[in-house]
């Protein structure tokens, strides 16, 4: 455990430069490598988002082709076939940058590691050790994602262009037999390794290492959120690893797990992904709704409406996103009965989800609301989320959903929840907690401006999506029959505006850097009740020598 | 005192608001078309099967006013929060936490909600999967990137045919770039048709939109799907499972006819794809 006595300090103290960074095993300089990370594989996925807009504006293959000789050095007689495939590469990279190396990092990794052991009144995460491998296990497997984009993948040609869910035959030697696929597969098994470590980090750390007084009942929501996301990567992890493992085995040493020519079987890759795939989207959105607590408190001045009610509707959610998951499947060809059950238990998420929503908003009720640029994005992801929540139910019943598997009414669904709810949420806490991990005050104009210019850009993106999916587009399409054209058009205008709120963002946080405002301790004021409020900004190197002691039931 | 944050918060609101009213439109805006999208469509297409229109009614009828109207309620709520209780209109914030009755009123009203969906998405759930008594049955194998189609010889048939999508420079007066392909298959009107669907080499998936059917067709597995399309005409749909490069270059194309047509078009065809070399490869064939 941490040293108690201030001998102790000269030996293992403040190590600085690479040895401060690369061998850390202090959470906070952990957490900023996450949010780095995070930031890094964001601006890739962002660039990809506006290179698919870019295309999809006009109807025509005009972007890809071009983009296939400049990155990937396709020979200019090949391009049109390289640029098609480019671009089911760059889907596919999308998905899963902004999925693993994007929302996960910066929730879970950054936030979590940050402000979990705060939270509780500990000094740090229980294995610090840990910590630093499943940090680096990541940084390892954002490379190999990036490397497999320029080895074969289909027959010659770069990259594997499969889409996010990797679904054989298309991952297997059928579709991809270049060692493409094999890198991902890697990539997956480290991320998935580093998720693991570190969920099982969270989860000893919150049950072990709470302040004296600092009961279950007692934890900020955050920490409520980020338990239940551990547990639901400890629970569903593996049976990825055990899904692409055996991908792997197909792919290299001739099992047949998925071919149906040796009695294996397509769907069962399905069943096993998606068992980790649903999940996976609450792991998404969880932490969001934790920290959206906290701001909705904050700003409101008044303690989060109806905790308990908060606490195990995220605990309900997490237990029924493990049950529904061949909701991703309803036209693989499931019996009926299988069908009307999956309908059932996915629409019953609605209900927690619902209490959710009306807890935040009875939070905000009878306050004093300050429009601080948190509460901003806060606001914004409880209304974006609605919309996205909304078309869930749509989709929860196998028969709308005939009509709209696999269009655009799925691609607005789920950016909806995750590209304007997990993003919002991202943004939201990183302008809450800023000021505490830098110690820096940001321009609250500017970053309000980075909330319009981002808002307007993805509503007006995602929303024609709709229309699109309604009126039949299939996703992952590089060029559309003309009658598309309309709305495509104004969804690529709004991925521009999108980008270029990104600039607006790093604008605001050179300029804290180089101003330099002092932030203080608690910049919030009264509502800001959680224990890194009571602080310094930056929190020191290692916080809490004597542990806080928690009395009452200030969320 | 003026406080700008609550001016620019309602305004962002508004916006919002704005966009909400067309989602209300999109359900009664019709295609000029049936069997192709209709330009810069914002509802369902229009529909030709019995199974078509209960879809769109439950779409349109039940679930897009729903969720509109819990959409708008949550806007709604949020602009009226802002502006009642921000610090300059409420400076003392209440320090109510709970409300019991307010609680287990969200949570049953919203179960109710849920109930009032369910029932008729599980009537419809079963008319789109239990299939009626077919006159007709086509096997659809799904290959990268085309479709082929096999009629039993039982029915008049005993011959197949590769479905491959004109290029551009092919396309004739009346046909549609992405969608017209060079042999449609042809079924007859009002009859019930069941369609056999699998692949040959990765997942794709068949779809009519104007009939509201998609089935993906899977490797080694036959899955079965259903139609009875009431009106003549041209019905194009897409694969709607990601299969490689050609993906978006893919399409179905079925042309209903009249019961006569069908059975001349039967006589020609037998003669016309009878010595056509099929370039289909069926699932889990004998070559592996």
């Amino acid at each position: 455990m941490a040293s108690s006595t201030t001998a102790d300090d000269g030996a293992h103290g403040h190590p600085t430069g690479l040895r401060r960074f690369l061998f850390s095993t202090n959470h906070k300089d952990i957490g900023t490598l996450y949010i780095i990370l995070a930031v890094i594989g964001g601006v890739v996925g962002t660039i990809m988002s506006i290179a698919i807009r870019a295309e999809l504006m006009h109807p025509g293959i005009t972007v890809f082709p071009g983009l296939a000789q400049m990155l990937q050095g396709v020979d200019p007689a090949m391009a049109l076939d390289g640029g098609k495939n480019l671009y089911n590469v760059f889907i596919t990279a999308h998905g899963v940058l902004m999925i693993f190396y994007m929302v996960m990092p910066a929730l879970i990794g950054g936030y979590a590691n940050w402000f979990v052991p705060i939270m509780i009144g500990a000094p740090d995460m229980a294995f610090p050790r840990l910590n630093n491998i499943s940090f680096w296990f990541l940084a390892v497997s954002l490379v190999l994602v990036v490397l497999s984009m320029f080895v074969e993948g289909a027959p010659g040609m770069m990259g594997f262009g499969g889409g996010w869910v990797f679904y054989p035959p298309l991952s297997s030697n059928t579709g991809h037999p270049g060692p493409a696929m094999d890198f991902v597969i890697l990539a997956l098994h480290l991320a998935g390794a580093s998720s693991i470590l570190g969920s099982i980090n969270f989860i000893t750390t919150i049950f072990n290492m709470r302040a004296p007084g600092m009961t279950l009942h007692r934890m900020p929501l955050f920490c409520w959120a980020m338990l239940v996301t551990a547990f639901l990567l400890v629970l569903t992890l593996p049976v990825l690893a055990g899904a692409i493992t055996m991908l792997l085995t197909d792919r290299n040493f001739g099992t047949m797990f998925y071919d149906p020519a040796g009695g294996g079987d397509p769907l069962l890759f399905q069943h096993l992904f998606w068992f980790f795939g649903h999940p996976e989207v609450y792991i998404l959105i969880l932490p969001a709704f934790g920290l959206i607590s906290h701001i909705v408190s904050t700003f409101s001045k008044k303690p989060v409406f109806g905790y308990l009610g908060m606490a195990y509707a995220m605990v309900s959610i997490g237990f029924l996103g493990c049950i529904v998951w061949a909701h991703h499947m309803y036209t693989v060809g499931l019996s009926l009965n299988a069908q009307r059950y999956f309908v059932f238990a996915t629409m019953v998420i609605a209900v927690p989800t619902g209490i959710k929503i009306f807890s935040w908003i009875a939070t905000m009720w009878g306050g004093s609301i300050s429009f601080r640029a948190p509460m901003i994005w806060a606001i914004g992801f409880i209304f974006v989320f609605t919309m996205g929540g909304v078309t869930g139910v749509v989709l929860a019943n196998a028969s709308a959903d005939r009509q709209l598997h696999e269009t655009y009414y799925v691609v607005a669904h789920f950016h909806y929840t995750m590209s304007l709810g997990a993003v919002f949420g991202v943004f939201a806490g990183f302008y809450y907690w800023f000021p505490k991990m830098s110690g820096y005050m940001y321009n609250e104009t500017l970053s309000k401006v980075h909330f319009a210019l981002l808002f307007i850009g993805v509503n007006m993106t995602f929303f024609p999506q709709h229309f699109l999916g309604l009126a039949g587009m299939p996703r992952r399409y590089i060029d559309y029959p003309d009658a598309f054209a309309l709305w495509n058009y104004w969804s690529s205008i709004g991925a521009y505006i999108g980008g270029v709120s990104l600039l607006v963002f790093f604008y605001v946080v050179i300029d804290a850097y180089l101003k330099k405002i002092p932030a203080g301790a608690n910049p919030w004021g009264v509502g800001a009740t959680t224990l890194e409020w009571t602080l310094p900004s930056p929190p020191p190197f290692h916080q809490f020598e004597v542990l806080p002691r928690i009395s009452g039931s200030e969320h | 005192m003026h406080n700008p944050n609550r001016h620019f918060l309602r305004r962002a609101a508004l916006a919002g608001a704005a966009f909400l009213p067309i989602l209300l439109f999109a359900g009664l805006a019709a295609a000029q078309v049936e069997g192709q999208p209709a330009p810069g469509g914002v509802g369902l297409p229009a529909t030709v099967t019995e199974v078509g229109r209960e879809t769109q009614q439950f779409y349109n009828v039940v679930l897009l006013p729903v969720i509109s109207f819990i959409a708008l309620s949550v806007l709604g709520l949020l602009v009226y929060v802002a502006w009642r209780f921000n610090e300059s209109a409420n400076p003392v914030p209440s320090k109510l936490t709970h409300h019991t009755g307010l609680e287990i009123a969200w949570t049953l009203v919203p179960v109710l909600i849920l109930v009032f969906i369910a029932i008729p998405s599980f009537r419809l759930l079963a008319h789109q999967v239990e299939i009626p008594p077919a006159k007709i049955t086509i096997k659809v194998t799904g290959n990268q990137w085309y479709w082929s189609y096999k009629y039993p010889e039982d029915q008049g048939g005993g011959f197949g045919f590769d479905q491959v999508m004109k290029q551009e420079a092919d396309l004739q007066p009346g046909d549609v770039r992405l969608l017209s392909v060079d042999n449609e298959a042809v079924v007859p009107v009002n009859e019930v048709v069941k369609l056999q669907i699998t692949a040959s080499d990765v997942i794709h998936s068949f779809t009519i939109p104007a009939f509201s059917i998609r089935m993906d067709a899977v490797p080694g597995r036959l899955n079965e799907t259903w139609f009875k399309a009431e009106k003549e005409g041209i019905y194009y749909g897409q694969c709607s499972k990601i299969c490689g490069k050609d993906h978006a270059f893919m399409p179905a194309a079925i042309r209903v006819v009249s019961w006569e047509k069908y059975q001349e078009w039967l006589e020609d065809a037998k003669k016309k794809f009878a010595g056509a070399e099929s370039r289909q490869r069926f699932a889990a064939a004998a070559n592996q």
